[in-house]
């Protein structure tokens, strides 16, 4: 054993600043499937309570859809719990394949290849098709997950300003001595909603002979006429070099991901990208669900198309109550507080209200930007949105926030 | 000095600043306070290497050495003296 009090109390000590930056999180037990109405038991050991979830990344509502739990209960059946192994030992499986074909024709790519999770794609993208010789240039607000592969990567990296066109073709100017150029974005920005510029990137990237990679986790399966992406919505299907997106969003909410994109570089992926190479395949059990998922999307948009009113109902609603809301046309809709203690009691009195939506603050969004980040499901009945509203409504008069300025706002709570 | 501290302000104030930022000075920590992130590094070392004609090697670009603008401009300073 080599864990003296002197090494506990280091620890002690960390999680102690975190607490005291109230930076600390705390899981709150769901007791239910994942759903618009879920039960939750929070504080720990406290009563279940049954709220209305407005902070899930379900967005089609098929996390616990009867078709897709029964293609999942076949898929055990037939092809068993787990394979034990990685993909190219003996962890392949025919479905795996299929999924990847069902992807690279619903994404309008060249080829797929699955990963455990995007988290681990976007670990693995940038190393398997870069080298120090080249030069990755990310927009500044992209995820996390994004952020780590970058960082895994020998190839040089530059930002630019958020969603700045202009600032993007200064830094692709400044590095055209690079062997290759990688532009590299989200295509839904996760704490703002907004939407990436795909078609002016494409363009640029063009002109300057750049590739470009989005990361399209919060766009898949609802985002464009046929919810296939960002890309659809920009109309440059078919032109985008790599696209990473997951499976644990919209397209049925288990877990896994993908790199989907130019032939090469996928086969590039399969060759080198470690967490592909060195983690376990993706569950049967999961695959068969997201085939079912890709079955259902492909034959209507009637999800697609209600979360799409649903959203916008809820953005409306909202913005005539007098809250103040971050621009876009997406199921993202962050309502601004930009206090982040404020942030907090608004979210716990919600709670109060039977409404589940988180606070977020500093440093997951900037500084003075604490929001309550609400997302839309299809899932969501209009009689939830109007219960939501009503919550938010009550909160925020407690909290005498509607109809206010941003400055208002500020001078009542601090930034 | 001064002229090349001043370009080097205008330029990170540019590039790393947004609009209505509160304004920064010579001696402002860059780094450690937080206004370029150790990324953001790259885009300023390939700046100062254009505009001076310098090839700054990655040992000597710090996130120490970068951390005010008069640390950047002696850095400069340096390069620019062995060239000529």
């Amino acid at each position: 054993m080599a864990y003296p009090e002197k090494i506990r109390s280091i620890y002690q000590e960390q999680l102690k600043g975190i607490q005291a930056a109230g930076l600390f999180k705390e899981e709150r037990y769901i007791h239910s499937p994942q759903a618009a109405d879920i039960e939750v038991e929070f504080p720990a050991g406290a009563p279940l309570r049954k709220v209305i979830n407005l902070c899930s990344n379900n967005y089609l509502g098929l996390s616990s859809h009867p078709d897709v739990v029964k293609a999942a209960h076949d898929g055990l059946e037939s092809r068993g719990y787990g394979m034990s192994s990685v993909r190219f030992i003996c962890g392949t499986q025919d479905i795996h394949r299929e999924l990847e074909r069902r992807m690279t024709e619903f994404l309008g790519t060249e080829d797929t290849l699955l990963f455990p999770s995007c988290m681990d794609a976007n670990a693995g993208v940038f190393e398997a098709v870069l080298t120090k010789d080249d030069v990755m240039i990310s927009d500044r607000l992209v995820h996390a997950s994004l952020i780590d592969g970058i960082r895994l990567c020998s190839a040089m990296h530059d930002t630019y300003k958020h969603s700045d066109m202009a600032h993007l073709e200064e830094k692709l100017q400044l590095h055209a001595d690079k062997r290759l150029k990688m532009v590299i974005t989200d295509g839904v920005f996760s704490m703002d909603g907004d939407t990436a510029k795909l078609d002016e990137m494409v363009a640029l990237c063009e002109k300057h002979g750049a590739m470009l990679l989005v990361d399209d986790s919060h766009a898949s399966g609802f985002i464009g006429k046929t919810g296939r992406g960002t890309h659809e919505k920009c109309g440059v299907m078919g032109k985008i070099d790599i696209i990473t997106t997951t499976f644990g969003k919209a397209l049925g909410g288990a877990s896994g991901g993908c790199v989907s994109g130019r032939r090469e570089l996928v086969e590039m992926c399969r060759q080198r990208a470690r967490p592909y190479l060195f983690s376990n395949t993706i569950a049967p059990v999961v695959v068969s669900g997201v085939l079912k998922v890709m079955e259902i999307l492909s034959a209507s948009t009637e999800r697609r198309d209600k979360l799409e009113k649903n959203a916008a109902y809820w953005r409306k609603g909202l913005t005539a109550a007098g809250f103040i809301l971050k621009e876009g046309d997406t199921p993202i809709v962050p309502v601004m507080l930009f206090n982040a203690k404020l942030s907090q009691d608004f979210s716990r009195a919600l709670y109060d209200e039977g409404i589940y939506a988180i606070g977020f603050f500093f440093p997951v969004v900037p500084q003075g930007q604490a929001r309550i980040r609400t997302q839309i499901s299809a899932g969501h009945e209009i009689r939830h949105l109007d219960q939501a509203l009503d919550a938010f409504v009550k909160v925020g008069k407690k909290f005498d926030v509607l109809g206010k300025t941003k400055q208002e706002i500020i001078e009542m709570y601090g930034i | 000095m001064d002229d090349l501290k001043d370009s080097i302000l205008q330029y990170v104030t540019k590039e790393y600043l947004e609009d209505g930022s509160e304004p920064i000075g010579y001696e402002t920590p860059l780094i450690s306070g937080g206004i370029v992130d150790s990324f953001s590094m790259v885009s300023l070392k390939r700046f100062l290497e254009n505009k001076y004609d310098i090839r700054i090697p990655d040992d000597k670009a710090t996130p120490e050495a970068f951390d005010s603008v008069t640390k950047i401009a002696a850095l400069v300073e340096e390069f620019v003296r062995k060239k000529g």
